[in-house]
């Protein structure tokens, strides 16, 4: 069986070492937090300017200058701190995060990071925080579906919608595979109610294969 | 006698404000979004305003109230797009505004290098992309930057907790953001407060923007609860 999005974020949420500096893009990253150890020591950054953030705030305990980057009101665990915009990215952009976890419209077999913008003519571009973040953390893992809902690969040998980042992404969780980017290609890691030799075929880029 | 000057309201407050002015809003969504200043600058009247904020304006409050005036002529913002945009979609799609999109940290940093008297820096966001298109570059050490220019504005406005007299401001949690770096980027900082304590009254260790950035405070004290009403 293919993951469902919270099995992938529990994947993700496997991989991440204890104690690391992370930060978790809006939408379906969000939830690898929800799969965090208790006692893991991982610490979210919260490109709005904080460290230690906790989880969503109970409705009735909303405090409106409390949210975090997808301006959910958040709550602060003990140990947490608030710093400014330009202190944030600058953590983020010196290499201080270890792990950010973003989406991803599409992905090369080299790293390369699409998600910001479509490209569609009438489309409003909105990069926020993902450009800096691609750049900046020191691992940045990607979690998506592997094909879109036309069945076109998301892990594609050169993308087309307009860059996020050159060569930035380390690690995609999809729903049917893991597999790792970077200069020397993509690697399958491991598959979820696939075959390695299926997914191979259904890609059609040059993966290589376990073992 | 400070040189920052605390106001009794609002609109005393933003009265000088030039048609063209370059106006820094604080704020990441409505967290620190400085609303009683926008509102008194909507009454103010001046327009064909480039306004440097993060967002382009949830819902009709805040930058999207100043929008909705059609005050604005150009924003600088790095998300303009949100569920609760629709006033600047609608805006930008009539051609009525101009958008320059900035990574969140280009803007941040831009902004404090106008503050810290900058020319210029060079920085690794945005390289291969379309937002690297005509700028210069450099490889340093091995990797590429760009070169990024200060955003500097005519005025800021910015929400922050409490002031004293000679305008140190601490803020309260997330709603910080923006508004230390803005503060010290415009040649004019406003600034609305929950609260304004007498000189001394707040412990210098944890003033986080000192008051030479601050030029004019305002204390605007249902800040939190008109907000909730807002939304």
């Amino acid at each position: 069986m293919a993951l469902t999005p919270a099995e992938v974020a529990a994947v993700v949420a496997r991989d991440i070492p204890d104690g690391s500096y992370v930060n978790l893009g809006i939408g379906q990253p969000t939830q690898v937090a929800d799969h965090l150890q208790a006692g893991s020591g991982v610490v979210l950054h919260t490109e709005n300017g904080m460290l230690n953030m906790g989880p969503s705030a109970a409705p009735d305990a909303v405090d409106p200058d409390l949210t975090n980057a997808g301006k959910v009101p958040v709550t602060e665990l003990p140990g947490a701190s608030y710093f400014h915009h330009a202190d944030s990215f600058a953590m983020m952009r010196g290499g201080h995060l270890d792990v950010c976890v973003m989406g991803a419209f599409q992905v090369s077999v080299t790293g390369d990071l699409a998600n910001w913008h479509t490209g569609a003519p009438d489309a409003i571009p909105a990069v926020g925080g993902a450009m800096d973040l691609a750049i900046g953390a020191r691992h940045v893992f990607v979690m998506m579906t592997l094909f879109d809902k036309m069945g076109r690969p998301k892990l594609v040998p050169e993308c087309t919608y307009p860059l996020t980042g050159v060569g930035c992404v380390s690690r995609v969780y999809t729903d049917v595979a893991v597999i790792d980017v970077g200069p020397d290609g993509a690697r399958l890691r491991e598959t979820f109610g696939t075959s390695p030799r299926e997914l191979h075929e259904q890609l059609g880029v040059p993966l290589i294969m376990p073992g | 006698m400070s040189r920052t000057a605390i106001f009794e309201n609002a609109d005393e407050a933003v009265s000088d404000v030039e048609d063209g002015s370059a106006v820094l809003v604080g704020g990441f969504g409505l967290a620190g979004m400085p609303f009683a200043l926008i509102d008194a600058l909507i009454r103010q009247g001046a327009k064909e305003l480039t306004v440097i904020s993060n967002n382009a304006g949830n819902g009709e409050v805040g930058v999207a109230a100043l929008l909705n005036a059609g005050r604005v002529r150009k924003m600088v913002c790095s998300f303009p797009r949100q569920s609760d945009s629709y006033v600047f979609d609608q805006l930008y799609r009539e051609g009525k505004v101009e958008l320059e999109v900035v990574p969140q940290g280009n803007l941040a940093e831009r902004l404090r290098a106008a503050g810290a008297g900058l020319g210029a820096f060079y920085c690794p966001t945005a390289v291969g992309t379309p937002l690297a298109e005509g700028k210069e570059s450099r490889v340093i050490e091995g990797r590429t930057y760009l070169l990024e220019y200060p955003i500097r504005g005519d005025y800021a406005l910015v929400s922050a907790h409490r002031a004293d007299h000679m305008g140190n401001l601490v803020f309260r949690k997330t709603a910080r953001n923006f508004g230390p770096v803005m503060a010290t980027a415009a040649t004019t900082t406003i600034v609305q407060v929950d609260d304004v304590v007498p000189t001394g009254g707040l412990d210098p260790e944890a003033v986080v923007t000192p008051g030479i950035y601050v030029d004019r405070v305002v204390r605007v004290p249902a800040r939190i609860s008109s907000m909730q009403e807002d939304r």
